[in-house]
């Protein structure tokens, strides 16, 4: 059976049709178009699928897309504006935070979900921030080195 | 016709879905990964529970707290009642999944799930927390005790739906604590794990209630581990005791995470660990929430 259903990504309200079982990340990437957030491991083991929904960081991969139905969801592509970045996003470059990419956009999504609920975070508190969230390039370091900034700015 | 989704908009609407054969499901954080990992596919018909009003606040009711079925682990960790009276909760709140999980994961699907590993089941077991169940015959209040048949294994029939859970508030002179053995801080589940909530009077134990996770079919409290602890001063002798007396009435399984001879082995550790934080909590002693981490290694 198929659902009507609006998705509301980064402030615009998409109306789509879906199955009772869609994931709501292959409803974000195939049907709105935004394939920012990735599918890693599908199983919420990973965090590359990570979106906001109303606040609140959810593996997207793991969340039904019927749920989603008239929240909020805010993805990497909505964080700034336009081709603008965040000074979470700066600090990722700046600090070598990111090599490959593929993680980027969920870490991005749970950092910025932890800052917004402790603007102040210590390095242990943003490891357990983002754990979750598999990086396989870069160690961690710079991307623990990239959120202190922003935490201390 | 496929796979049916529908959303409840009140505790009758869940109800009469599930009595129609749908399965709830809220934050997911079980249900979805479960049948994404291949271990259950998701079932056929589901109604989402979680836009139901009033099912998500944290009340304060003579001294005891209600927890809507809703209620969030990071909700429960953040909150400055749970972390003050109701400690050993927040130890196990604080480590569940990762912080998404703690995010969407609520304390009614922790419950409802029935793994004998689930990090909330002890404390809660501990506090002597009751259940109130929704069912198509009205609602029916039951203790954690009677919740759990097995693991995956619920009492409850398919068509109750949990609304909320209640805790007693705690005598005077009450501590608790909830710990457990993990290989890694984060994205973990109970190796094995154990929960105290101990009462101190004059310098002795006046009560005390210990339970085991991840060491039996169910989580349950050990009458001969409290016993071994009340009656006097907690010293090393009546901790060990007792520790000894909650790994005694261990019946683990062994699997890929631990052998059931390193399960024995940890299950006096865990209880001894759970036990001196729940005492140094009930003496007034600020002891690190979450629990496992701080005394992780020693």
């Amino acid at each position: 059976m198929k659902y009507e259903i609006i998705l509301t990504v980064n402030g615009v309200a998409y109306p789509v049709e879906v199955d009772a079982h869609a994931s709501l990340l292959h409803t974000v990437r195939d049907q709105v178009g935004l394939t920012g957030s990735k599918e890693g491991c599908d199983d919420s083991e990973c965090g590359a699928c990570m979106m906001l929904i109303d606040g609140r960081p959810v593996n997207s991969c793991s969340y039904l897309a019927c749920q989603a139905d008239g929240a909020e969801i805010i993805t990497v592509e909505g964080l700034a504006p336009g081709d603008d970045l965040t000074p979470l996003q700066s600090a990722f470059l700046a600090e070598g935070g990111v090599q490959c990419g593929f993680c980027t956009p969920g870490m991005l999504i749970s950092a910025t979900a932890l800052l917004a609920a402790n603007p102040e975070p210590t390095p242990d508190e943003i490891r357990v921030g983002l754990s979750g969230n598999l990086c396989r390039c870069t160690g961690y370091d710079g991307i623990v080195r990239a959120v202190s900034k922003v935490a201390r700015g | 016709m496929g796979a049916t989704y529908t959303t409840a908009s009140s505790v009758e609407d869940a109800v009469a879905a599930m009595a129609a054969g749908a399965r709830p499901v809220a934050g997911g954080t079980d249900l979805v990964v479960g049948a994404r990992q291949g271990k259950k596919p998701l079932p056929q018909a589901l109604v989402g529970i979680h836009k139901i009003p009033g099912l998500d606040g944290i009340g304060e009711s003579d001294g005891g707290l209600v927890l809507g079925a809703l209620v969030t682990h990071s909700a429960l960790v953040s909150h400055p009642i749970v972390r003050g009276r109701f400690t050993g909760l927040a130890d196990a709140s604080a480590i569940v999944g990762s912080h998404a999980t703690r995010a969407n994961g609520t304390i009614g699907g922790n419950l409802m799930n029935a793994s004998p590993a689930m990090d909330t089941g002890a404390p809660l077991l501990c506090m002597g927390a009751t259940v109130e169940l929704a069912g198509p015959g009205g609602r029916r209040t039951i203790g954690l005790d009677e919740l759990w048949a097995g693991p995956g294994q619920l009492s409850a029939s398919a068509d109750e739906l949990l609304v909320s859970v209640n805790i007693p508030a705690p005598s005077p002179g009450t501590g608790s604590a909830y710990v457990r053995l993990q290989y890694r801080r984060q994205m973990e589940i109970a190796v094995v794990g154990a929960a105290a909530v101990v009462t101190l009077g004059g310098g002795a134990v006046m009560d005390a209630r210990i339970a085991i996770t991840a060491l039996a079919p169910t989580i349950h409290r050990v009458p001969d581990a409290e016993a071994a602890l009340v009656g006097g001063p907690p010293d090393e002798a009546r901790v060990d005791a007792a520790a000894a007396a909650a790994a005694a009435a261990a019946r683990p399984i062994g699997d890929v995470r631990a052998s059931v001879e390193y399960r024995r082995a940890m299950a006096v550790v865990m209880a001894r660990r759970a036990i001196m934080t729940a005492v140094a909590r009930a003496s007034g002693q600020d002891m690190a929430i979450p629990a496992s981490d701080s005394t992780y290694g020693s």
